[in-house]
């Protein structure tokens, strides 16, 4: 099952790669990862999407904990929560297409942020599917590149990560 | 007043008590090397290989209480370390280990004797630190013994550049050092230590299994405590021996892949089990399905979360400080009288009797040629089972392991987790420097001791009277039995062509060296060894062995542990409880 894990994490050099390593040397998987640091300049905050069995996201969590530098970790998963991803798209916009392709832009209220005269740069903001459902939406023959920051998120109402 | 940062290593070093630095110098580390020159508060002890250092801070620590602390320099000296610190890592002993690294201005350059320790270590390390600035180098040790010690113990790197060696700060050394993202459990939580009470209580047949994290966490009195409280068996893993005295009536000896019929069979049915600081690794219930296929309540008390539930799920977890947990569950048991059942205990026992009865560890003995369980079981004559232990790594290590009977913690030596060939003799010479007044051995083999062999140089620069006994069959024991047993004996490449005289090495780096061949003479070798007249010198004793001996009880990869391989004697014996005992005939 997918997961969406927030880790509070010292933002010291080499905190990153501890993460990466720890994925990999025991074989789990990242699906996502956004790292940026908080209000707070000395930690870090990341979002980890990953996904496994219970038991594996059992011991992620615990082997993410034993990380020295790792402050706190939550499993988003766990209750109500907003997740959103942010993609660049930048697609071919001539002739009878252009027209086309900013109407399906103003649809997923998505921002055309850059314009030449045979392209338009979108910025597209929200789950991850709905970005899935945008590429759907346009030809394929269109996109001439993607760039997406993988999911953020957050937990709904009262419930902080906070030291 | 403004000191080099060399200076500070020192100071720090200093500070934290440490009394023996293992380490082998070079070019990163030549300040470092000056500032030990200029100081007499710790001794240095200049190893052969790097690898070796690692090793002789590790038993040093392993024998003692205190961290081991290791200095190698850049490049070459930090990946020779890592066997070690991995070694370290896996049985969870606290080093700290100081590599020297190039300037940071040559960093990421390619520049000789570069390698990026921390990228290389990580995997292998509780944590490592670069540091980048005098001005931090003080409080990076102080955190660094800190972590290296507290929690699960494990070993932590500290990567200095040359420059930051050199250059001068005021130094000041911090009293203590708190992180705010490390905060180890101490104490257990009192309605889980509630529950696991509860379930012995209610145990028709509870048994206690007990792994090295009791060794670590000087947890050795609480275990026997209770044991005895209970009156209930007990088992110790490979790195949990000595936390039970081996002769206590309790102890069932070792279990798992060469543990005894005993041990393994009252693991499997048993109704509660309490794991104490052991984490149900593959050597020692091979298959987590099979060892679940009989009903069991399990209570697993270990200070790293990250250990409870990896194999096994379990009914009653408890993170927490061994010691801590088990007197709050000795002190609940006392309290509220709580006991099993004596009767249901009694029924226990009598099966527990019955298993032992047959001597799984029974071999055959023999006149003409050398068994190498009887230079064991002599060592423990000679020594009156006192000696500090170290072994290597194969089939003299589990004979070691089954035939000594540890009296007490910290006496067994090896390594448990990654299984490092080359480890002994280091370790035998750090655990001597630790312990100066014991008696220290080291059983090792052909194979094993060419590993680091050099380090008899070393044992003799410092003069440790470590007794070397190497149990020579010509082969790679280990690997032959496995080929025998699973490989159609094709031997490929374990026999051993082209071996040294070891009596003659042993005299060419100045040590006494005996070649023993006859098995009425292993006894009075190992008495004039460890007597008076050889006290102050290292003795290598060469034990030819019979080629052929294996260790058993055996379980393959894979099957249960009521599905062992069993000695000659007892080939065919049911793995079962016995069927007079009605109460267990449902759990067959």
């Amino acid at each position: 099952m997918r997961h969406i894990l927030s880790v509070l994490i010292e933002n010291e050099a080499g905190a990153l790669s501890r993460v990466t390593g720890l994925f990999s040397a025991r074989g789990y998987n990242i699906d996502s990862l956004t790292v940026q640091t908080t209000e707070d300049p000395t930690l870090s905050r990341m979002t980890i999407v990953t996904h496994g069995s219970d038991d594996v996201i059992e011991q992620i969590t615990k082997q993410l904990n034993k990380l020295i530098e790792v402050v706190k970790v939550i499993d988003l998963n766990e209750a109500d929560h907003i997740e959103r991803e942010l993609m660049l798209i930048k697609v071919r916009a001539a002739g009878k297409d252009r027209e086309e392709i900013k109407r399906t832009a103003d649809i997923f209220r998505g921002r055309i942020i850059d314009v030449t005269d045979k392209t338009y740069t979108i910025e597209l903001t929200g789950t991850g599917s709905k970005l899935d459902a945008f590429i759907n939406a346009i030809d394929a023959a269109a996109i001439l590149e993607t760039v997406r920051t993988g999911a953020s998120g957050i937990a709904r109402g009262e419930r902080i990560l906070k030291i | 007043m403004e000191i080099s940062g060399a200076e500070i290593v020192s100071r720090c070093l200093a500070e934290e008590n440490v009394e023996f630095v293992f380490g082998y110098p070079g070019g990163a580390v030549l300040e470092i090397y000056d500032s030990i020159f200029k100081q007499e508060k710790f001794k240095h002890v200049l190893v052969r290989h790097e690898q070796a250092a690692v090793h002789a801070a590790d038993a040093y620590s392993r024998s003692s209480n205190k961290v081991g602390v290791a200095l190698v320099t850049s490049g070459p000296g930090a990946t020779n370390a890592l066997t070690g610190i991995a070694t370290a890592y896996m049985d969870s002993i606290p080093l700290v280990v100081i590599s020297g690294q190039v300037p940071s201005n040559a960093i990421g350059l390619d520049a000789f004797q570069e390698v990026d320790m921390i990228g290389c270590s990580r995997p292998i390390v509780k944590h490592n630190f670069l540091v980048k600035d005098v001005r931090d180098l003080a409080t990076t040790f102080k955190k660094a013994f800190h972590i290296a010690a507290t929690g699960r113990p494990g070993p932590v790197v500290i990567d200095i550049p040359k420059d930051v060696t050199m250059a001068k700060t005021e130094f000041s050394y911090p009293e203590s050092v708190t992180i705010r993202s490390y905060n180890p459990p101490v104490k257990g939580h009192p309605g889980q230590i509630k529950k696991a009470a509860q379930l012995l209580a209610e145990a028709k047949r509870p048994y206690i299994y007990v792994g090295g994290g009791a060794v670590q966490g000087g947890a050795s009195a609480q275990v026997t405590e209770l044991v005895r409280l209970l009156g209930v068996p007990c088992t110790n893993t490979l790195m949990g021996l000595g936390a039970l005295d081996g002769n206590d009536p309790h102890f069932v000896g070792m279990l798992g892949m060469h543990g005894t019929y005993e041990a393994n069979l009252a693991m499997q049915y048993c109704d509660v089990l309490i794991a104490i600081g052991a984490r149900f690794d593959d050597r020692v219930i091979s298959s987590p399905s099979q060892f679940l296929s009989s009903p069991k309540k399990i209570v697993h008390i270990d200070i790293d979360p990250s250990s409870i539930a990896k194999r096994v799920k379990v009914d009653v977890p408890i993170v927490g400080d061994v010691k801590y947990v088990l007197n709050d569950l000795i002190a609940v048991l006392k309290e509220q009288n709580m006991r099993p059942n004596a009767d249901a205990l009694a029924n226990w026992w009598k099966q527990i009797d019955e298993w032992r009865k047959p001597n799984s560890l029974l071999y055959t003995p023999s006149t003409e040629v050398i068994k190498p369980q009887s230079v064991i079981e002599a060592l423990w004559q000679v020594t009156n089972g006192e000696a500090i232990v170290t072994s290597d790594v194969g089939q003299h290590q589990m004979w070691a392991a089954q035939y000594y009977k540890f009296r007490r913690p910290k006496q067994w030596i090896n390594s448990g987790g990654l299984g490092t060939m080359g480890f002994g003799l280091p370790a035998a010479m750090g655990a001597q420097l630790a312990n100066p007044n014991a008696q220290v051995a080291c059983v090792t083999g052909e194979g094993s001791i060419q590993m680091n062999i050099q380090e008899l140089s070393t044992c003799k620069q410092y003069h440790t009277p470590v007794k070397v006994l190497s149990l020579n069959n010509r082969y790679l024991g280990m690997v032959r039995q496995w080929q025998e047993f699973f490989y159609g004996t094709r031997y490929s490449e374990s026999y051993m062509d082209a071996l040294p005289d070891f009596v003659k090495i042993a005299e060419a780096y100045g040590h006494v060296g005996f070649k023993v061949e006859n098995p009425a003479d292993v006894e009075p070798v190992l008495k004039e060894a460890f007597g008076p007249s050889l006290k102050e010198r290292l003795v290598f004793i060469d034990f030819r062995t019979d080629q052929r001996e294996n260790v058993f009880p055996m379980i393959q990869n894979g099957r249960g542990l009521n599905q062992m391989d069993l000695p000659e004697h007892m080939r065919g014996m049911q793995q079962t409880p016995f069927e007079n005992n009605r109460d267990y005939g449902n759990l067959c």
